[in-house]
Order: structure tokens, then C-alpha cells, then sequence
């Protein structure tokens, strides 16, 4: 199942994680009183079910879904904020999912996480400079005082925020500015691999176009690469090299990101791709779907979309479709598009 | 950089405070206001009791037993020299209620700070670290709330006086007073600390120290501690209210301060020999004093409360 | 004679020290069965301007100045007993979160039954055979059980078609929707839009739709309006307005989507913040972030001239514009 897609070594190679969240915790809420008899039962949220995928040097992997497809606990199981229950993760060759606190420290340089709440990822009892001098002390307890201050100024100006505010608190600053204050944190320990998880989605409109180019800048000057989450497909296909599509924690489609909006193949994809309001266009066609998405507790043992897609048979609830590369490159989890059956 | 800084941040700092939400509900509140100054007033006449007193309870030179129940001043039969009057013992009131001030309010500001320490400590580890430790040290903190204060204290006291004789309980009697109130309390903070860390735990600031491959104390002591201090302050003035009472039940109780080291509890209790006998003041002053003290303090925590509660507003 | 006319309502919040203008005597009109969007950052006052026109503002916020002519009637002045007739009953607010419309500790039918009740004289099986009639129209399937659930046994996108039921209980002429679909999903949010598109011209229903998202407004409203800092800026013709902006704040905000750009480049950004209410410039607020920007703009505030449907405050397009316009306002 692995990505067999690009030649060069990835930097960040994911297979076949897994997370589940035990939903009854402790033995006393696991016991259940089911048809006249007691018995024990633990009941799991399947969060990320098998999601296998990997990103190259360079590039901007964008996973996108709707709320509760899994997408966030893909960044934050890459992130190492938790364990995944099966699967591994490796970065630069490197398996880093079994890691300790203390083994894991020179890669907490490279790997740097931005979060979607710029009003909760900044500690409010700490001043910027506080926030920024921080990463950078305790990561290179060598520098002298002036050396920390010059590379926090330098990030600040990186990112368009004056160094001369940084006596101020974070509620002193607007959304935007918030945000760029925690990119610049992230950067002051000068990260190759940035997890961006919804940036911007809790930013206006004007403000979204603002962080999205310091993003841009910086992978340019930086040589950045990107594990980017998100739901907004119009950012999607600005930002992204390549996309994942994330439904119930598991990829229905991975392709480059013009392939996709050119030729989605998925019917998930499809659907999604037809629901997005447009501008111009003031006809709405959207592809509706049936129901809404099912809790990932207790998955179907089929695939995932089946209770939802059109083109479902009996073979959709029985057997799990598995990711088939496509002759455009891209990856399909369907048994209709296998089969054929979609363009029927 | 910084040595450049501090001169300009200390005054702002201040300002800042006084500029603050805080700074504006205190203003607007004279209830606060008020209590505040009370509380100042008799912290401050009990801090400086040595200058002020015009005599010294400990001190048996200047203790006459033959001043002994003389009433306060605007009573007939009064000594002009002593204000409030005298006790059984012939120390002059004012001076005794003074010193004995102090002694309540060292007792209770130590006692909370064992507390807070105690209680801090383990609600940040239980919290953060969660799991089986945290179901430990919680269940731990139910079996001792199970047990009110003054049984405890009780107890504890009624042993070690046994155990120790009566002479070296005495001489230690504070340190004892601060321990066991102390160490009776800690579970209030625990289980506050540990709500906000549960519920600070989950913000994205934290999880932004962890990416940077923060330790787990820093986590702790660096980033989330300072985001839980306003419900640590709020229960720190009402702890140090039942400080105050506790200290003051026990030694009425016979269990805590001697009468020769009178605090305002066993001053209170010292008196209470005589109220039928028609020297209520021994009793009554010090009373009015242990209850306003109290009263300020809560007073003072209720504003507090108001202000610091976020859903307040926030909403 | 419009459904609703709002002249020169002026919103102010007394704050702490000062008291700062939310609203700045906007004026707008609406017929019946009419869709018009308005957005606008937030902090621009769309939000405000949805409160006010429900009459729902609280402390420290309050109507300064101005008219909302409902009907016949002027809210503004209107007594909240009478104010409380109206409001659920001829006028509907549906807003982003549906948890904090819906209680949660009441069931589905209780809740309709007593809206219905509160204004019509009804007998509870009345009421209840109107609510699954109401359940049917937003196609909520088996409208008799979901009448005995309760808000968390159903799903976000369930729970906004049932506020949206709610809000059309009592056939309403005017829904104020205030970013009716933002918690939602795509897929969602499009079917939970077309609902809404399809009840309000098949019930002659007004809308306000209050909303950040610019393909939503195109794809559901007739006119627009712009606002920023507590002002219109800009009102006309949504299809004009999306593909031909005239204020340079409307063209930033369209300019500065992500497909208005090939992919890869850096997007046409706006720069800087809005200013926050209490510390507006003198003259346009949006001046220091214009990049047409001339003396007149720091210290002059343009006044709203229309050029044919489409009205703009902005000096810059009245130069350009420099042939006799007509001046509408004052």
C-alpha cells in the first residue's frame, strides 16, 4: 500500500495508521446490560483506519475532509501529540512513532505544528517575545542573549510583525497577527516539515489571503514542506502539490492536486468537489448525497461511503475497497471506479 | 535588554492592573473597595502590633494581675490606660487583641500556603499526567474530604498534645496550628488546579509547547500554572478565611494557641470563662474582630470570584 | 410598499470609558420575498445589524438613531410586548450555532409546539400536526419520531433543518439567517442552502442572509450589501457585484480568494487589519488599507452615491465616475 507515486525519497512516510479512541474508559462504564444479560463491551471511535501516505521534499500534501473524517487526528498523530494505536510513521527514514520524549527532541527541530486557533495556540500569560524567545533558548542553550534576540527579530520580520511589539501580549493583536506570531514560532527553531493544521479556516476572508502568502513565502525562502489540513478546497487547490481525501479516516482518493479538481474519480470526491459554492456560477448543481456521514463507531465492514454513495452493490458493504493506482497517477479506494460502474 | 526593560515594566505593570477589567470592577465596587481597606487597616495594625501596642502581652514585667477585668473605656469603672479593658491574666485587651491578630493572620497565610502548595503540586501532576495517578491521588483527595477539617485536627492535635506533654505542644503549638490545617486542606486546590489543568490541557498552546518538544515540567510550571491562577486566587482568600476560623475553633477548643501565646481564638476562649460574670468584653471585642476579619476576606473572594469568572464576561 | 426599510440606523455600544459606534447610519430596503446578503468581515457589524433589526440588541449596545420600518410599523419605537409579536412570529432569526437556538433540555415538539402556541391560539394537537407538517417541508425524514428527540440525538446538519422549521412555523415575511451554514459541512452546507433558497421563494419569504462567505451570498441572494467598519460601503446587484466590484474593499475581498489566483502564486491580498471600532480614522476607514488612496479619502469620508443600481462610498469611484451623478442619500 505504499505510495508508489514519486521516485524521490520521501520525507514523511505513513503506513497503515490506525487510531482508535476507547469511548468507555475504566471497567465499570465497559459493562452493558444487552438483551437481558450482562456483559462487557468496549466501544471505539475508528478515527484514522489505515490511512497510508507520503510527502515528498518540497512538496504541500493537503488532507482534506469534512469535520470528523479524521484529518486532524492524521496531524496530530504525525505531530507525536498521540500514539497511534497501529501503523507507523517515518520521517527522513526514520521510524519516529515509537520514539521517546528525549529521542524524539532533534526532530521537534525539524517538525513544527501550526495550529487553527490563533487565540489558543499562543500561552495568553506570555508576551511575544517570552512566546518566540522560548523554542529558541531551549533549543540551542548555547546562544548568547543577543544571538536569541536577533534570531527572534529576524523571524518576526520574516513574517511581517514589527519586532518592536514584542513587549505586548497576545489579546493585544487582532486574529491575523495572532497567527503570524505563532507561524514565527514555529519557525524559530527553523523547521524543513511544517503540519498546518486549518490555519487559516478561523480567519477572515482578507486575513486568510495574508497568511496564506506568508506560507507561501516561507516555503519558498525555506524550502518548507507541508502536511496541510483543511477543509476549504479553493485553498486546496491554491496551495497543494498533491491531495488526500479523507472520508470516515480513510483516503477515498489521493492524486496531484490539478488531476483532482480536473478528474475527481471518487464519488466522495465528486460530491464534495460539486458542493462548494461558486462565485461566478449561480446554478447550484451540487451532486447531493444521501444521509449524513455515519459515527466512526462501529464501522461498516464495507466501505466507509457505502450508506451514503449511489453507486453502491452489494459488494461496497462487503468488502473494504483498497487504494488502486489509476493511469493518471492518482489513487482510488472505489469498487465502482474498479469496475467501471460510474461511467455506466 | 531585559535589565533596560524593568524599570519601564514595573510602574506599567501597575497601571496596567489599575487599567485593567480588574482594576475597573474594583473601582465600581465599594463593597470591594471597602473591604479591602478594612482588611489592609487590620493587617497592617497587626504587622506593626510591636510599635503600635501600647503594652506587650508576653512580656510578664509589664503584666499586672491586679489590672486584671478592668472594663473598656466607656464603661464605668474603667482604667483610662487600657482602651478595651483588660483580661483575666491583667493584659491590657487592645494590645492582646493586636498581637493576637497577627498571630491568626501568620497562622492562616502559612496554613494556605502549605495548602496551595500541597494542592497545587498534586492537581497539576494528577492532571496532566492523568491515568491511573490521577485516579490515585484523587481518590486520595475524596478520603480526606470525607473527613471534616476539625475532626482531623482534633485528632491530630489531641495526640501529638498527648504525645509531647503539654510544655513542648505549647512551645511548637504554631507549627503544629499550620501543619495539620495545612495538610486538612489540600484537597480543595487539588481538585480545582487539576479542572483548569483538565480543561487548559486541551488548548492548543499546549499542545504547541509539546510539538516543541517542551518537558513535561516546564509544560506544567511554565505555561499551564500561569493559566490557572485565577481560581487558585479565588479559593486563596476563602482558605484563608477558614484558615482563620479553623485556627480559632481549635484554639478555642483548648487544642490550639496557650493563653500565654493568645491568638484571637484562644483570646475568645480564655474570656468565655468569664462572660457570666459579667466581663463580656474579654470575649466580645476579640469576637467583633475575628468576625470582621473573616467577613473582609469573603467579601473581598466573592468580588474576586465575580471578576475572575470568565463566563462572566465572556458570555 | 417595502417589506422592511431601515434609514440611518446607528448602532453604539457604551462601553467603559467611551462609547463607540457599531453601526453608522445605514440605510437599505428590502421587498417581499427578496434575498439580500450582507458581508462583511467580522467586526464589520453584520451581526449587529441582525440584532438590531430583531430589536434584540442588550446592554451596552443600543439603537442611537434611525428608522426600521417592518410593514407599517417602526420597531425602533415599538414597546417590547408588541416588539415580541412580531418578532418569531412575522420576522425569523436563524443563527450560525442551532445549539444555542434550540434548548437543550427540551424536546423537539415541545419546543415547536410552545412557539406555535405562544403566538397562535392552539390546542397542543394542532400545534404538533403544524410541526410535522413544518418537519416534511425542511425533508426531515419521519417527522413524528423526531418530534420526541431531543437536540443531541440528532445530527448539526438535522438540527439547523429543524431551526429552520422552526423559523418558518409561523409563516414568517421576513428570516434573518446570521451565518446560517458556517458550523456546517460542504455537502451539508449546500443542501442546507438550496432548502433555504427553495422555502423562501416558494413562501415569498424575505431574507437577510448575514455571511462571510462571498459564494454563498452570490449563489443565494439578489442584492448585496458590503459593509466594513460598521458601514456600507457598497449595495446593488449581487451578480453585479461579484463580477464587477466597484469599491476597492469589495474588489480586494473578491480579488483575494484563493481561485482568483493560478495556483501556486501569491494571492492579491489586502494589507493590514480592519481598524477595530473604538480607533477609526478620520475620513474612509478603509484608507489605510486602500490602494487607491487619495488625501481627500484620510480626511473625508465618502458619502453612498448610486450609479444606477449600484450605490458606493468611495471618492476614488466618484472621480472616476466624474459625469454628472445622481446623489441619493441625505
Amino acid at each position: 500500500m505504499k505510495d508508489l507515486s514519486h521516485e524521490s525519497h520521501p520525507l514523511l512516510d505513513v503506513v497503515d495508521l490506525e487510531k482508535r479512541f476507547e469511548l468507555d474508559r475504566g471497567f465499570l462504564e465497559t459493562i452493558k446490560f444487552r438483551g437481558g444479560r450482562v456483559v462487557r463491551e468496549k466501544r471505539e471511535v475508528h478515527a484514522v483506519n489505515n490511512v497510508s501516505l507520503s510527502v515528498a521534499q518540497g512538496e504541500a500534501l493537503c488532507v482534506v475532509g469534512e469535520s470528523g473524517c479524521g484529518k486532524s487526528t492524521v496531524a496530530q498523530l504525525v505531530a507525536g501529540l498521540i500514539a497511534p494505536s497501529g501503523g507507523q510513521i517515518h520521517y527522513g527514514g526514520q521510524r519516529i512513532d515509537n520514539l521517546s520524549r528525549h529521542a524524539m527532541m532533534p526532530l521537534r527541530k525539524k517538525m513544527q505544528m501550526i495550529f487553527q486557533n490563533p487565540y489558543a495556540s499562543l500561552n495568553p500569560r506570555m508576551t511575544i517575545k517570552q512566546a518566540l524567545e522560548e523554542p529558541v533558548k531551549y533549543h540551542n542553550p548555547s546562544l548568547s542573549r543577543s544571538e536569541v534576540h536577533d534570531k527572534v527579530a529576524e523571524v518576526m520580520r520574516s513574517v511581517g510583525i514589527d519586532p518592536s511589539w514584542s513587549a505586548r501580549y497576545p489579546h493585544e493583536f487582532s486574529g491575523g497577527q495572532r497567527q503570524r506570531i505563532a507561524i514565527a514560532r514555529a519557525l524559530t527553531v527553523d523547521p524543513e516539515f511544517i503540519i498546518a493544521d486549518e490555519p487559516i479556516s478561523a480567519l477572515d476572508v482578507s486575513i486568510q489571503a495574508q497568511v496564506l502568502n506568508l506560507m507561501l513565502e516561507a516555503k519558498e525562502d525555506r524550502g518548507l514542506t507541508y502536511l496541510f489540513i483543511t477543509h476549504d478546497l479553493s485553498v486546496v487547490e491554491h496551495f497543494g502539490t498533491r491531495v488526500a481525501v479523507l472520508y470516515l479516516g480513510t483516503v477515498c482518493e489521493l492524486a496531484d492536486t490539478r488531476t483532482l479538481f480536473d478528474a475527481p474519480k471518487h464519488p466522495y470526491t465528486k460530491a464534495l468537489l460539486s458542493a462548494v459554492p461558486q462565485l461566478k456560477d449561480d446554478s447550484p448543481n451540487h451532486i447531493r448525497l444521501k444521509g449524513e456521514i455515519p459515527t466512526p463507531i462501529n464501522l461498516p465492514q464495507g466501505c466507509p461511503f457505502e450508506s451514503r454513495c449511489a453507486f453502491a452493490n452489494g459488494r461496497c458493504a462487503q468488502e473494504r475497497p483498497a487504494p488502486i493506482m489509476q493511469p493518471d497517477g492518482s489513487q482510488v479506494a472505489c469498487h465502482a471506479v474498479e469496475e467501471g460502474r460510474l461511467d455506466a | 535588554m531585559s535589565s533596560l526593560d524593568a524599570p519601564q515594566t514595573t510602574p506599567s505593570r501597575w497601571s496596567r492592573l489599575w487599567e485593567s477589567n480588574i482594576g475597573y470592577s474594583f473601582r465600581r465596587n465599594p463593597v470591594a473597595v471597602v473591604s479591602l481597606l478594612v482588611f489592609l487597616v487590620i493587617a497592617i495594625a497587626a504587622i506593626l502590633s510591636p510599635l503600635i501596642a501600647p503594652f506587650d502581652p508576653y512580656d510578664p514585667a509589664q503584666i499586672d494581675i491586679m489590672n486584671s477585668e478592668y472594663p473598656p473605656i466607656w464603661v464605668s469603672g474603667s482604667d483610662p490606660q487600657f482602651i478595651f479593658g483588660t483580661d483575666d491574666q491583667g493584659r491590657d485587651l487592645w494590645s492582646t487583641i493586636l498581637y493576637g491578630t497577627r498571630l491568626s493572620l501568620m497562622i492562616g497565610l502559612c496554613a494556605v500556603l502549605l495548602q496551595a502548595f500541597l494542592g497545587i503540586s498534586i492537581g497539576l501532576i494528577a492532571g496532566y499526567i492523568g491515568g491511573r495517578l490521577d485516579s490515585l491521588l484523587m481518590r486520595l483527595a475524596d478520603i480526606q474530604l470525607s473527613f471534616s477539617t476539625l475532626m482531623v485536627a482534633i485528632i491530630f492535635l489531641a495526640v501529638t498534645q498527648a504525645m509531647f506533654g503539654s510544655e513542648t505542644f505549647n512551645r511548637y503549638a504554631v507549627y503544629f496550628l499550620i501543619a495539620v490545617i495545612g495538610v486538612a486542606e489540600w484537597p480543595q486546590y487539588a481538585r480545582t488546579v487539576r479542572a483548569t489543568v483538565l480543561a487548559e490541557k486541551k488548548k492548543e498552546y499546549v499542545h504547541s509547547a509539546r510539538v516543541l518538544g517542551f518537558g513535561p515540567m516546564r509544560i506544567m510550571v511554565r505555561h499551564i500554572l500561569p493559566n490557572s491562577l485565577s481560581p487558585i486566587f479565588v479559593i486563596s482568600t476563602v482558605q484563608v478565611a477558614n484558615a482563620i476560623i479553623s485556627e480559632a475553633s481549635l484554639s478555642f477548643l483548648g487544642l490550639g494557641m496557650p493563653p500565654s501565646q493568645p491568638s484571637l481564638g484562644s483570646l475568645i476562649s480564655s474570656g468565655f470563662d468569664y462572660i457570666f460574670s459579667g466581663s463580656w468584653w474579654i470575649t466580645a471585642i476579640p469576637g467583633i474582630v475575628l468576625v470582621v476579619l473573616v467577613l473582609v476576606i469573603n467579601l473581598l473572594g466573592d468580588w474576586m470570584r465575580d471578576v475572575l469568572n470568565p463566563k462572566l464576561y465572556k458570555g | 410598499m417595502s417589506l422592511l426599510s431601515v434609514r440611518d440606523l446607528t448602532v453604539k455600544f457604551a462601553m467603559r470609558d467611551e462609547t463607540v459606534t457599531a453601526l453608522n447610519r445605514i440605510s437599505f430596503s428590502l421587498e417581499r420575498g427578496e434575498r439580500l446578503g450582507v458581508v462583511g468581515e467580522s467586526g464589520a457589524g453584520k451581526s449587529i445589524t441582525g440584532f438590531a433589526l430583531m430589536n434584540l440588541l442588550s446592554r451596552p449596545g443600543y439603537i442611537a438613531g434611525g428608522q426600521i420600518r417592518f410593514g407599517d410599523q417602526d420597531i425602533v419605537a415599538l414597546p417590547e410586548p408588541q416588539m415580541r409579536a412580531i418578532r418569531g412570529n412575522r420576522m425569523a432569526m436563524i443563527f450560525q450555532d442551532p445549539m444555542v437556538t434550540l434548548n437543550p433540555v427540551l424536546t423537539i415538539g415541545q419546543q415547536m409546539v410552545e412557539t406555535l402556541q405562544a403566538h397562535r391560539k392552539l390546542s397542543a394537537s394542532e400545534a404538533r400536526h403544524i410541526a410535522v407538517l413544518k418537519l416534511r417541508e425542511v425533508y426531515i425524514p419521519s417527522p413524528e419520531e423526531r418530534l420526541d428527540q431531543y437536540p443531541h440525538e440528532l445530527s448539526g446538519g438535522m438540527r439547523q433543518r429543524i431551526v429552520i422549521a422552526i423559523a418558518l412555523l409561523l409563516d414568517p415575511e421576513l428570516i434573518i439567517a446570521d451565518e446560517p451554514t458556517t458550523a456546517l459541512d460542504v455537502t451539508i452546507q449546500a443542501d442546507i442552502m438550496e432548502l433555504l433558497l427553495e422555502l423562501c421563494q416558494s413562501n415569498n419569504v424575505g431574507l437577510i442572509l448575514i455571511t462571510h462567505d462571498l459564494g454563498v451570498v452570490s449563489q443565494m441572494t439578489e442584492r448585496t450589501l458590503v459593509m466594513y467598519a460598521g458601514r456600507i460601503i457598497e449595495t446593488g446587484r449581487t451578480r453585479e457585484i461579484i463580477n464587477d466590484p466597484q469599491h476597492p474593499y469589495t474588489q480586494g475581498l473578491i480579488n483575494a480568494l484563493p481561485q482568483q489566483t493560478p495556483p501556486g502564486e501569491r494571492l492579491k491580498q489586502i494589507p493590514g487589519n480592519m481598524p477595530a471600532l473604538t480607533s477609526q480614522p478620520p475620513g474612509c476607514a478603509f484608507s489605510p488599507r486602500c490602494a487607491f488612496v487619495m488625501d481627500q479619502c484620510r480626511k473625508v469620508r465618502a458619502e453612498m452615491i448610486y450609479y444606477g443600481q449600484t450605490g458606493v462610498a468611495c471618492h476614488e469611484v466618484a472621480r472616476q465616475n466624474a459625469e454628472p451623478a445622481r446623489e441619493l442619500s441625505e
